[in-house]
């Protein structure tokens, strides 16, 4: 049974990417099947993190294969929350996908896509092998590539070609450092890298190799400096798109920093520590100043995606378990309102009919529940409490606070003061002004509202049970912290003997 | 630019030299270089060969169901071979079997052969599309 | 045998820098195609060279020949370019759409995306954004 739950958020994206695939001419045959996979899907993460929570760690070697030999799939408490988190976040874009626009976006191929793209995404939170990270990568990455010119027009074709060529050459580094990695330590398996990379001779090289990871994971994450292809394309693609990329690709380059550098190069940390401090407080400045140079809602949340990466790298600046459990908590809580936020921004669209702030204005009038579904999440993102934003700052100031790293704190806390800026820009300017001589807003279906505010809804609520029902929440992120900790633990987990059961071979 | 008129008359026989010959790869694949990628190579090559004298409309005719739907038939083929498995359910996913029927010669059939059929089926939908999709926006 | 590896790769990382930096998106594909066979190349460096025996077993035969080369690095290198030719073949795509859509391969050519906001325009029509785009273009 564990063994099933460990395999099935990989196996349930793949029987829905090909089912839809095979559904190619029925767009709603697509959608049904698209929407049941994202359903079982949120159900399969739950059971396994409810296995995590109970029984520990969650080990599978595929093939019977016993590491560090095979492929090894590891899902411990970070892991099962990411899994957890990314069911959560296909099922609330798979509902507002069947909103306004389904029709074009499942002709043109939305749902395998999108379903490739969870595809990729829980295989890259449940691999333990570090080539296998970089196959579910791929996945990931030409995913994203077809999701994002999906309607093909100029300006996504634009944005297209500055996401593929930076993502391209940052895939091929990180294929190159698998190659210097495997030189020096003869293995690949991440757990048992980690039980060799401490005693390599050649620790330069070694630290080479991590900093072209750390470049690679980086540009993924758009950090500082690398950051300059997320906010050139995510406002091209469609609206559930761009909520699906703001919510997990960005975090799969955090995950796998997080991973790869407190399990495999925890014992360079003097060196590395410093550096990813230096980026963090680097993105987080610039991703907030960027957001309040713009007058679109998409380009001020997709620079608010940046500055709040910064806030999640503390942790690894730190490597405190308070810091990592704040990163934890941090990345949890991101992704759902950021996610949301793009969602109103998509309803802001279909209700008020621009995403430029100067041509909105007035919907505190024409939609009351908008605004307070905006307010609710965007209010979280700037850390007012009692939301969930808040408990995640706090917990990442005070871990600042008490390494004596109070330059990172401090950053930390005017970021968040120039984030609540921009938000209350967006306010200001699409709900609170006098509405501007705007065009009638578009008529759609009940359906389509529906479609449209549920998931909506569905991430207030989360946002709510976080930020009003922390201490569950809490705990669990310094659980999580403090398993990411116990190296030992991990690598014994993964490396202990599998009683191997081959299958009949001999003829 | 007009393919030859020979080239036209004669594409569908040629059109079988690399079917036939991807499917000796693929089978091959069992035991020595070869396999489902090669095989799917070849097979697409073909197709695209068939696409380019005969015409797309022609190629996608020739091949009964979208590139698409081959992919998605591969993808479910590849995955079965792994939940196969689990006939044992305390084997891993992706756990090899193997089954020798005895038809006059002991022939060795295993999963392996299933997730190469998958794979090959897989890169036929995929470079055919792909393909297509360069060679559409040639001719607009 | 592993100096000549170094030299080639190192040699084809400056010439895929080189050509990554250029405007020309077809020559940063190359550039990127050239980075791609650089790592495949560390990678197969990286699994120790210096025998020819192929990592085969031998009819008849139990295990592997004991100076069979080593069969990981290959296997990892064959996934690398399948997934790399799949990767490349997507940016070709995405290039020459580009191209019939903007005239040019040049990305000095392409600002679509990062056109500054529009701030005093007149509303457009909603739900249309086809009008929309030709307005602002």
């Amino acid at each position: 049974m564990r063994q099933l739950l460990l395999a099935a958020p990989i196996l349930i994206p793949l029987v829905a990417c090909a089912v839809t695939a095979m559904l190619w001419s029925r767009p709603e045959a697509q959608r049904r099947v698209g929407l049941g996979a994202a359903i079982l899907l949120f159900v399969a993460t739950l059971g396994l993190m409810a296995e995590v929570l109970s029984g520990g760690m969650v080990v599978g070697q595929m093939g019977n294969w016993p590491a560090p030999f095979g492929i090894t799939l590891v899902v411990d408490h970070l892991s099962a929350a990411m899994l957890v988190i990314t069911g959560l976040m296909g099922l609330a874009v798979a509902v507002y996908a069947m909103g306004p626009g389904a029709q074009e976006r499942d002709r043109a191929g939305f749902q395998p896509l999108f379903h490739a793209l969870l595809l990729g995404v829980a295989g890259a939170f449940s691999t333990g092998d570090l080539f296998n990270l970089y196959v579910w990568f791929e996945v990931m990455l030409i995913a994203s590539f077809g999701l994002l010119v999906l309607d093909r027009t100029r300006e996504q074709l634009d944005g297209g070609i500055r996401y593929v060529m930076l993502n391209l050459v940052g895939t091929t580094l990180f294929l190159l450092a698998i190659g210097l990695l495997y030189g020096l330590t003869g293995t690949l398996n991440l757990a048992d890298m980690a039980r060799v990379a401490p005693e390599v001779e050649n620790q330069g090289a070694l630290a080479a190799a991590a900093v072209l990871l750390l470049i690679s994971f980086g540009a993924k994450a758009a950090v500082f400096p690398l950051f300059n292809w997320l906010p050139a394309s995510y406002h091209t693609a469609s609206m559930p798109v761009a909520a699906i990329f703001a919510a997990l690709l960005t975090k799969v380059g955090v995950y796998a920093i997080i991973r790869v550098f407190t399990l495999v190069f925890a014992h360079d940390h003097a060196l590395f520590g410093p550096l990813v401090g230096v980026i963090a407080m680097a993105t987080m400045v610039v991703g907030v100043l960027g957001a309040a140079a713009h007058y679109d809602i998409r380009r001020i949340l997709s620079f608010h995606i940046i500055s709040q990466i910064g806030y999640m790298l503390v942790g690894v600046a730190l490597m405190t378990p308070l810091a990592i459990a704040g990163s934890v908590l941090y990345v949890i809580h991101h992704i759902v309102v950021k996610a949301n936020l793009f969602l109103v921004a998509g309803a802001v669209r279909q209700v008020g009919g621009s995403f430029a702030l100067a041509r909105l204005g007035g919907l505190w009038v024409t939609a009351p529940l908008l605004g307070l579904m905006f307010l609710v999440p965007a209010l979280s993102l700037a850390g007012i409490p009692p939301l969930s934003g808040f408990w995640g700052k706090l917990v990442v100031i005070r871990a600042g606070l008490e390494a004596e790293a109070f330059v990172l704190a401090g950053v930390a806390l005017a970021v968040g003061l120039l984030t609540l800026y921009s938000m209350i820009k967006i306010w200001n300017e699409a709900f609170w002004k006098a509405a501007p001589d705007t065009a009638p807003a578009p008529e759609w279906t009940r359906g389509q509202r529906i479609a449209t505010f549920a998931p909506i809804v569905l991430l207030c609520g989360v946002t709510l049970t976080i930020g009003l029902w922390t201490e569950p929440f809490a705990a669990f992120s310094l659980a999580a912290a403090e398993a990411l900790l116990d190296r030992e633990a991990y690598i014994a987990a993964v490396l202990r003997p599998h009683p191997t059961q081959l299958a009949e071979v001999l003829p | 630019m007009d393919p030859s008129l020979i080239l036209r008359v004669s594409a569908p026989l040629l059109l079988w030299v690399p079917m036939v010959v991807s499917l000796y790869l693929l089978i091959r694949g069992h035991n020595d270089p070869g396999g489902g990628f090669v095989g799917g190579l070849v097979a697409s090559a073909g197709l695209v060969f068939y696409a380019i004298s005969r015409g797309q409309e022609a190629a996608l005719r020739a091949m009964r169901l979208p590139p698409a739907t081959w992919c998605g038939i591969g993808l479910l083929a590849a995955l079965g071979s792994g939940l196969l498995a689990w006939l044992d359910p305390a084997a891993g996913f992706l756990t090899h079997r193997w089954w020798f029927p005895d038809i006059g010669f002991k022939l060795p059939l295993g999963t392996a052969l299933v997730f190469d059929i998958g794979v090959y089926l897989t890169v036929v939908g995929t470079v055919t599309a792909m393909v297509f999709a360069l060679v559409g926006e040639e001719a607009r | 045998m592993e100096t000549a590896f170094a030299l080639t790769i190192g040699v084809l990382v400056g010439a895929a820098a080189y050509l990554l930096l250029a405007r020309d998106l077809p020559r940063a594909l190359l550039g990127f195609v050239l980075l791609g066979t650089a790592a495949n190349l560390s990678i197969f460096a990286a699994g120790r060279t210096g025998t020819m025996v192929p990592p085969l077993v031998a009819p008849g035969a139990e295990a592997l020949a004991t100076d069979a080369a080593n069969p990981l690095p290959q296997a990892l290198v064959l996934t690398a370019i399948v997934i790399g030719f799949g990767l490349a073949a997507f940016a070709l795509v995405l290039v020459m759409r580009a191209h019939a859509e903007f005239g040019s391969a040049s990305a000095e050519d392409m600002d679509e995306a990062e056109r500054p906001d529009d701030v005093a325009a007149p509303a457009a029509p909603a739900l249309n954004p086809a009008a929309e785009r030709k307005e602002a273009a």
